[in-house]
């Protein structure tokens, strides 16, 4: 299986999507895109024996869109002041972001061989030390959105045009202080600020429904005075649109509750908590890569 | 303390635009006065001090100098988790001020008590831990934690100490201040104590044991190098400070001495025990209690050198 070995990331020119440097022009690259993140997202994890693969699959769209045509980022220098601010507040699902910052030339594909491992570079919750493109570091639950807030703040008070998005969990929609900061940002009119939900309907120990029910969840934030649309997070389309002009309303900050599936695009992980856990083992590989459409 | 720390604040905030300061919703009558000064960069984050702490890490990795401001221990046991990943782990240029340290606000009981503070600030990597001693040190601090780039935690008493430093004096971060020269013992004070440990060496040389005193204003990174000629020199050495016994500045002065092969030194801390106060009574009727009155340091202190210098005697010296 190419994810077990050192080739299958070895192959740069297989595993950078054409085009993804700068950005997108048609739908099917963005679609692309997010298969490629798949991959190698699944790449990592297997060889990384690690977890959360149902968790970066279900916002590869959601990446493949904002990386590939939303943010103004520069890789070259990820350091500039009026680049927009991209926060992974479920820094579980690192695997992802760390694929498609290498992609975008962040920095070298080979460091994706080193997630998890001893010695490496990439841990396996979102780390900004050291890591080029990542702007904060996360892993615990719900710290997110407020840095978020600080950095729109930042960014009102400097007359900066820079915008900051946040890409949330479902699951830390339980954390009292998602809700802090989401009580911040309208009263103090962020509209540079953008919080996506990945809202795959399952999280640590069970369905959201089960363990801590959120519905009506797109309510909850226009009642906290958020500007809320709601896609299907797997419409490139749909997602594009949605964050094509922003913010949406002026004035108000903008929640995106994109309805998305857990272990998207592979048929045995999608909408299974097994996956929040589980590493593919050689056999499920080859499957999910097949079904992803890359040859082995 | 508070005014000298509001003082200070202002005069950095005229003269860098970096600086900003947040509230947790707390400092009625204090605050107004920046606010209207500085409008756009002060911020009232409401009773929400996890997202206090987030806010102030996102100003700080956008080039900004923010002070967080609340009471005891809102802006930092509320928020730990935010103080640990948010600010130290990015090395954010965020100074948590929390007024009302140790027993401050003794009658409003154990949720008020800021007593653990020390121990677990001092744990936190990249965290600058400082207990001024008197106004004057407030001030200094102050100015010395804003050039300071990275996270710091300022603990303020209240209103109303004395000054205890001249004017003019000299301040630096990490370096202990001896404020009454000594050689027979050392007493290191950190944060609202240092007035005691004052008196009590006034009482403790009145009955011929010439103490040094030590304000020890910054807990870590701690001069070590301080306690180590304390200990070589005078070969007693007592802490005090208005903190658990657990952790704080005793703790972090036995370490020194415990690995610096300086085995003879005697050494007792002065703190409050490590167990929550179930008595109604203000700061001073609280002091008291614990012993942390001047006259009962003097009198412990006293009875420790004594039996000290028995059992030296005994042991054939």
């Amino acid at each position: 299986v190419p994810g077990n070995t050192l080739a299958g990331f070895a192959n740069k020119t297989e595993l950078r999507c054409p085009g993804m440097q700068m950005s997108y022009t048609s739908v099917e690259d963005a679609e692309l895109f997010a298969r490629r993140i798949r991959t190698t997202s699944l790449r990592m994890i297997h060889r990384a024996k690690s977890s959360h693969a149902g968790s970066a699959l279900s916002m590869a769209e959601l990446l493949a869109v904002l990386y590939g045509k939303i943010l103004r980022v520069d890789p070259a220098r990820p350091d500039w002041p009026e680049r927009d601010r991209f926060i992974l507040s479920k820094g579980h699902a690192c695997a992802a972001l760390y694929a498609v910052l290498a992609q975008r030339g962040f920095f070298p594909m080979e460091w994706l061989e080193t997630f998890y491992q001893n010695g490496g570079a990439l841990p396996g919750h979102v780390t900004h030390s050291g890591i080029p493109g990542v702007e904060v570091s996360t892993g615990a639950l719900g710290h997110g959105l407020g840095i978020a807030c600080g950095m729109a703040l930042a960014g009102k008070r400097d007359g900066r045009a820079y915008r900051v998005v946040a890409l949330l969990s479902d699951g830390e929609c339980d954390e009292g202080s998602t809700w802090e900061a989401a009580l911040f940002a309208p009263h103090h009119r962020l509209d540079n600020l953008i919080a996506i939900v990945d809202y795959n309907k399952i999280q640590s120990l069970g369905t959201v429904r089960e363990v801590l029910d959120l519905e009506p969840l797109a309510a909850k934030w226009e009642a906290f005075g958020w500007t809320v649309r709601e896609i299907e997070g797997h419409d490139c389309k749909q997602i594009e649109s949605a964050l094509e002009i922003l913010p949406l309303v002026q004035g108000k900050p903008t929640c995106i509750v994109a309805h998305t599936i857990k272990g998207k695009g592979v048929s045995f992980m999608e909408n299974k908590l097994l996956w929040h856990y589980r590493t593919p083992n050689q056999e499920e590989m080859a499957q999910a890569l097949a079904e992803l459409g890359e040859a082995q | 303390m508070r005014s000298a720390f509001f003082r200070a604040l202002s005069a950095l905030a005229e003269r860098d635009e970096r600086v900003q300061l947040i509230v947790g919703d707390l400092g009625f009558g204090v605050v107004e006065s920046f606010a209207a000064r500085f409008p756009d960069r002060f911020l009232n984050a409401g009773v929400a001090e996890q997202n206090m702490t987030a806010i102030a890490a996102g100003l700080a990795l956008s080039g900004k100098i923010v002070f967080t401001y609340s009471i005891a221990n809102f802006p930092i046991l509320r928020c730990l988790e935010q103080v640990r990943n948010d600010v130290c782990y990015h090395k954010a240029n965020v100074k948590i001020v929390a007024v009302g340290g140790g027993l401050s606000y003794g009658s409003l009981g154990m949720t008020h008590h800021a007593t653990e503070d020390l121990a677990i600030l001092r744990a936190l990597p990249e965290m600058v831990v400082v207990a001024p001693g008197d106004p004057r040190e407030v001030e200094a601090a102050t100015h010395a934690l804003a050039e300071h780039n990275g996270p710091c935690y300022l603990r303020l008493g209240r209103v109303g100490e004395p000054d205890i430093h001249r004017e003019g004096f000299t301040f630096h971060l990490g370096k202990a201040i001896e404020v009454r020269l000594g050689e027979d013992l050392t007493l290191i004070s950190t944060g609202g104590l240092l007035e005691t440990a004052i008196k009590a060496a006034e009482m403790l040389s009145l009955r011929g044991l010439h103490t040094r005193v030590l304000s020890m204003h910054t807990v870590k990174p701690l001069d070590s190098a301080a306690v180590l000629s304390a200990a070589r020199d005078t070969g007693a050495v007592f802490t005090l400070e208005e903190h658990s016994i657990t952790g704080g500045l005793g703790g972090a002065v036995a370490e020194v001495l415990a690995e610096s092969g300086e085995a003879r030194v005697l050494f007792r801390r002065f703190g409050l025990p490590p167990s929550f106060s179930a008595t109604v009574g203000d700061q001073e009727y609280l002091r008291m209690k614990y012993g942390l009155s001047a006259d009962s340091i003097a009198d412990s202190i006293e009875s420790a050198m004594e039996r000290s210098h028995m059992l030296y005697r005994k042991a054939g010296n």
